[in-house]
């Protein structure tokens, strides 16, 4: 899946002039944790984080006439530069740099113009997508030898039942000669599925790993 | 004068049938009736023979476009594609001739029970053969092709202004009737359901709780796989009295799914009898407290046709009907009928032995993990 797909195309961001009082209220009036710094050709300068934003601000102990300290230019605290993404690039890929340099919010810059921006939010959403959880479904865990052709043959279970399939993953046993195949599959009656899977001889994780009538 | 309690039935219930090997068998509305008969707790005089509900009444909750797409499966029309975009056609909900008639017959069951408790002929009333709670307004889904219990709720709204309670107990979440009632603050939806996690649909988290008007009228209860009596009860006896508490009901209205059971070979739950001879009970004590005793039970799950369904609904009438559960033999006269014809061995009395439940390894980490979930609901239910 493409960067593209699903980046926010609504930007919010300032110019390096802007104030930082004025990226406090952008970061309130939207609900966001950050902001892109841009020039007049929305060439990325820098990006500001809440956490940047609160650290400059004068602690809430502190008397009103301190705040003056809002009124410097918001370039004077943005980081930059700044790790900015393709809109070809790959959702792994965000995944991947979210996780390696700890950070939340990848500009996506194309032609040095900015196009859209991802976070941290927009990406765990395509997780959830990516599960299958938001769809009316059953769930199917099936534990196989980690070798060459297994899925087909467990999908092709499910292809006999004609039962649409809303998500399948695959991920890591403990064991690792093993396999788990997570199926959610569009059905209230999973059972016959099941039967064949267990008569097919795999073994099946919790809760269905425990035969009828569930002794 | 107005009578106790009615019980609806035809015979043409029957008739939503989808097939010989499918697991939902509207037979066990038969084997319940002629349970209760047998009991001598349903007499003929308690029978009411439900109408047939009309297109415009399916309309009330159904999009008109989807209620064609079911008459078009219903005479044989329907092109595979265009019935599959309506959840018809599936593993779950495949066309059968007449199905259209067949499901308007069981919503109708379902209206004359509204209907009757509305004109004051009768306080409580079941319909057994109801309770298709995953029918979506413009989608069959789960066995269920009209929403009889959204469209009851619609209609009683529309001829009454009366606060409707749903309560779910079925071990599926009740995720049609609560998405038709979502926005509204006049109906609130209870369900208690196995965790969405494994089972089927997956939705009714306790963090869904309703939108616009409607926030803070729906109420999830998404306990773990493997639950037993003990932990289902306290979760859904605390729950019920605070929310009916909350909210005050005009009129009650139960979903009694009995899959919750562990002998449903659909679901993980390990339920027995115990939940069956409770639910009715706090029915009826609610119906009681909080609304002059207007009570209407209708069925919903439940797959083990045979040894859970008949005893499970046969309790929601015997409470119903008589303020209590049966305990002891169940009739001689049933078992001799059926035996010939179950392929399982049928119970010998209303409640189950010790030795129906399987041991459950994680039972006090399931209890544990049940009780944090109900404290997360009922921070709901109380004002700060």
């Amino acid at each position: 899946m493409l960067v593209e797909e699903l980046m926010n195309r609504n930007m919010i961001t300032l110019p390096p002039n802007a104030t930082i009082r004025e990226a406090l209220q952008l970061l309130e009036k939207y609900k966001i944790r950050h902001i892109t710094i841009v020039d007049e050709e929305m060439q990325v300068l820098g990006i500001v984080s809440d956490r940047d934003v609160r650290d400059a601000s004068p602690s809430i102990f502190l008397d009103a006439s301190d705040f003056s300290i809002l009124n410097k230019e918001i370039s004077t605290i943005m980081s930059s530069p700044v790790i900015t993404i393709h809109p070809m690039d790959f959702v792994e890929e965000i995944a991947y740099i979210f996780y390696d340099k700890e950070i939340a919010c990848l500009p996506v810059v194309s032609q040095n113009r900015l196009v859209g921006v991802v976070t941290e939010k927009d990406m765990l959403y395509k997780l959830i997508q990516l599960t299958g959880t938001h769809e009316q479904s059953s769930l199917i865990e099936v534990k196989v030898p980690d070798q060459p052709g297994q899925l087909p043959r467990v999908a092709s279970v499910f292809g006999n039942h004609n039962v649409n399939i809303v998500s399948v993953l695959l991920y890591p046993y403990k064991d690792p000669e093993y396999k788990v195949l997570v199926f959610r599959v569009k059905t209230l009656n999973p059972m016959p599925i099941i039967n064949d899977l267990r008569e097919a001889g795999y073994a099946l994780l919790w809760p269905n790993n425990i035969m009828e009538p569930k002794k | 004068m107005t009578k106790a309690a009615g019980f609806i039935y035809t015979p043409n219930f029957l008739d939503y049938h989808f097939s010989e090997d499918h697991p939902f068998n509207q037979q066990r509305v038969l084997l319940t009736k002629e349970l209760l008969e047998a009991q001598s707790t349903l007499m003929a005089e308690d029978l009411v023979t439900p109408r047939i509900a009309t297109d415009e009444e399916i309309a009330i909750f159904h999009d008109t476009a989807y209620i064609e797409a079911v008459k078009r499966a219903s005479n044989g029309n329907s092109k595979k594609e265009r019935a599959q975009e309506y959840g018809l056609g599936t593993e779950d909900t495949p066309i059968f001739p007449n199905m259209h008639q067949a499901s308007c017959q069981l919503v109708g069951g379902t209206l004359t029970a509204v209907e009757k408790i509305l004109n004051g002929e009768y306080k409580k009333m079941a319909n057994i053969g109801g309770g298709l709670h995953h029918g979506f307004q413009r989608k069959a889904s789960g066995f269920c092709i009209y929403n009889d219990c959204a469209i009851a709720i619609k209609y009683l709204r529309k001829k009454a202004d009366l606060k409707v309670l749903y309560v779910d107990t079925d071990a599926h979440h009740g995720d049609g009737v609560q998405s038709a009632f979502y926005d509204d603050p006049n109906v609130c939806t209870l369900s208690i359901h196995e965790t969405g996690r494994y089972l089927f649909p997956g939705t009714g988290n306790v963090s869904e709780r309703g939108i616009k008007s409607g926030h803070g009228y729906s109420f999830n209860l998404p306990i773990d796989a493997f639950t037993e009596d003990d932990s289902f009860l306290e979760l859904y006896e605390t729950a019920l009295r605070k929310i009916a508490a909350f909210f005050k009901p005009d009129i009650i209205m139960t979903q009694n799914g009995a899959d919750s059971h562990c002998l449903d070979p659909l679901t993980h739950l390990c339920g027995t009898m115990r939940i069956f001879e409770k639910i009715p009970l706090l029915a009826a004590e609610i119906a009681d407290t909080y609304c002059d005793g207007k009570w209407l039970a209708v069925g919903g799950g439940g797959y083990d046709m045979w040894r859970v369904v008949p005893r499970a609904w046969g309790q929601v009438w015997n409470v119903m009907k008589t303020g209590t559960y049966c305990k002891g033999a169940l009739p001689e006269k049933w078992i001799s009928k059926w035996q010939n014809e179950s392929p399982v061995l049928l119970p010998k009395n209303w409640e189950d032995g010790a030795d129906i439940q399987p041991n459950i390894p994680r039972r006090p980490e399931i209890t544990e993990k049940n009780k944090l979930l109900l404290e997360d609901m009922l921070k709901y239910t109380a004002i700060i």
